[in-house]
């Protein structure tokens, strides 16, 4: 696309692009770093991941400062007007991001001091999944690549289905052992924060779609079917 | 195209008109149609050189349509098309076909007097005659013969200023100048002038290029009013203004109209890199 006339509105749309691929890294990090504090039962990363939140809020206020500022002084138009209303929408969902990645690890505080429960490796590919949802998900944002956004927005079943096989382990070491249940609980919530994770990636997928073509992507995303007896993953 | 709710009457011309109105046709209410101005290549050349090339567009009644793009692109050698205002200029020759409510208006027996009196037209600079506030939108409507006597003349003024948002600010000096007016007042008094004649059409290039916010706020305000009852057609270089006035835009670039559309689309997903580069300030 051509340069802005008015150099210093591209330097600043550009600059939010920036803005969101960085915030996007931490938000990355924040996931990859909660699964393995669960993982590795260590409380130390835990702690530093609760802190690192504060970062990601306060990037997210800045992005918003910057937007408002561009709406009032600059009028974005067309593809400037996508662009400027995608970086509001995705720093909202990279901030949510942050926040489950945050309650993953305050779980996992609490996990670590209780007995293990032997679904480590379900958490382990719950948690890859995710990631590389967000991770690929990032990469179609910087480079505007639609056919990879739509990927991540058609391969989020994958993760409904590893929330759905995770949902019926902990279930059933709960019904063998109620002394279980309270760390079985904590897991619960640690896999539906991410199947949560995985939701706000899709709704990037979805922005992008809208920031380069201009159009909608449907609404209705195939969903798996619901676990037996247990709640269904919700709509997000 | 048009997402204008359409009022089941026609155009409502002031009352005093209704009579001249029934024995004149060519000032007759027009059935309601979807498209008020159909343009097929149109093309204008000023001496040896062309400034528009085979334009083709469909303008729909009742609705605000913008014309925008870059300082000699063919918009307003386009918009003077429309009421063969080219027609002025010695060297200035018009091919193709523009129709209004399918009549074609280059047509060899169509008188262009009566035809402005259809199809005003708004300056961008106020032009008032210098003549009383009263006289100025009296004028037309005594030229062309439309009102029968002083009464009507008077319903006819008080009418049309009411209608351009004027009457409340002058009904106590009609006598005073118009040049003595504010240069709002003074593109309002303009716009009544337009009205008095109950035109179809009301062309506008660049009516508010010369005045300050507020004024071009109320004169935007009043356009969004006409719409109801005109087929407003508006060439402006400010894209927030086409963007908060019209409903379909249509861009014209190095005498090409290259787009049109609904004017939201346009401005939120041109189809032309050439839209999208003028309208988001892009060299193009």
């Amino acid at each position: 696309m051509s340069e802005h006339i008015v150099k210093s509105f591209g330097e600043e749309l550009e600059q939010l692009s920036a803005d969101i691929a960085r915030m996007g890294g931490q938000a990355e990090s924040m996931v990859a770093d909660s699964v393995q504090s669960v993982i590795r039962r260590d409380p130390e990363l835990a702690r530093e991941i609760i802190a690192r939140d504060q970062r990601v809020d306060d990037a997210q206020a800045d992005l918003e400062r910057k937007v408002i500022r561009l709406f009032a002084l600059r009028q974005p138009m067309a593809s400037d007007l996508r662009a400027t209303f995608a970086a509001l929408k995705i720093s909202a969902d990279l901030e949510r991001i942050g926040d489950l990645a945050k309650n993953i690890a305050k779980r996992s505080r609490v996990l670590s001091e209780a007995e293990a429960l032997p679904v480590a490796r379900g958490v382990d590919q719950m948690g890859r999944a995710v990631s590389q949802q967000l991770k690929n998900v990032l990469d179609a944002y910087a480079h505007s690549h639609v056919d990879k956004a739509v990927d991540v927005w058609t391969s989020d079943e994958e993760i409904d289905e590893h929330y759905n096989s995770l949902f019926r382990e902990l279930l059933t070491y709960m019904m063998e052992d109620p002394r279980m249940i309270s760390g079985a609980t904590h897991l619960l919530f640690i896999a539906k924060n991410l199947e949560r994770i995985g939701d706000h990636a899709t709704n990037i997928a979805e922005v992008i779609y809208f920031v380069v073509t201009g159009e909608n992507l449907a609404k209705d995303r195939p969903k798996t079917n619901t676990v037996e007896a247990g709640p269904e993953p919700e709509e997000d | 195209m048009t997402d204008t709710p359409t009022p089941a009457e026609g155009i409502q011309p002031p009352k005093g008109l209704r009579a001249a109105m029934e024995e004149n046709p060519t000032h007759g209410v027009q059935p309601k149609r979807d498209m008020k101005v159909r343009a097929r290549d149109v093309s204008v050349f000023y001496g040896g050189k062309q400034a528009l090339f085979d334009v083709a567009v469909d303008i729909p009644d009742r609705t605000v349509t913008a014309l925008i793009g870059p300082s000699g692109c063919g918009k307003s050698t386009f918009l003077r098309t429309i009421n063969r205002m080219n027609d002025t200029i010695d060297t200035a020759r018009t091919t193709g076909v523009i129709e209004i409510d399918g009549q074609n208006i280059y047509e060899k027996d169509v008188d262009p007097v009566p035809l402005r009196a259809r199809v005003g037209m708004v300056f961008q600079k106020p032009n008032p005659f210098p003549k009383s506030i009263f006289d100025n939108v009296a004028y037309g409507a005594k030229i062309h013969g439309i009102a029968a006597n002083r009464d009507q003349l008077e319903e006819i003024v008080e009418n049309s200023l009411r209608r351009a948002g004027l009457w409340e600010e002058v009904k106590d000096r009609l006598d005073q100048p118009g040049t003595g007016l504010s240069g709002g007042q003074q593109q309002r008094l303009v716009i009544a002038r337009a009205i008095a004649v109950s035109p179809e059409v009301i062309l506008m290039d660049e009516p508010c290029s010369a005045l300050d916010p507020i004024a071009t706020a109320r004169i935007e305000e009043l356009i969004d009013e006409l719409r109801e009852n005109y087929c407003i057609i508006i060439v402006t270089h400010s894209m927030a203004q086409a963007a908060r006035v019209s409903q379909q835009t249509a861009f014209f670039h190095l005498g090409k109209l290259v787009e049109s559309g609904a004017t939201e689309e346009m401005f939120t997903k041109p189809r032309d890199e050439r839209t999208q580069d003028y309208i988001t300030g892009r060299y193009g």
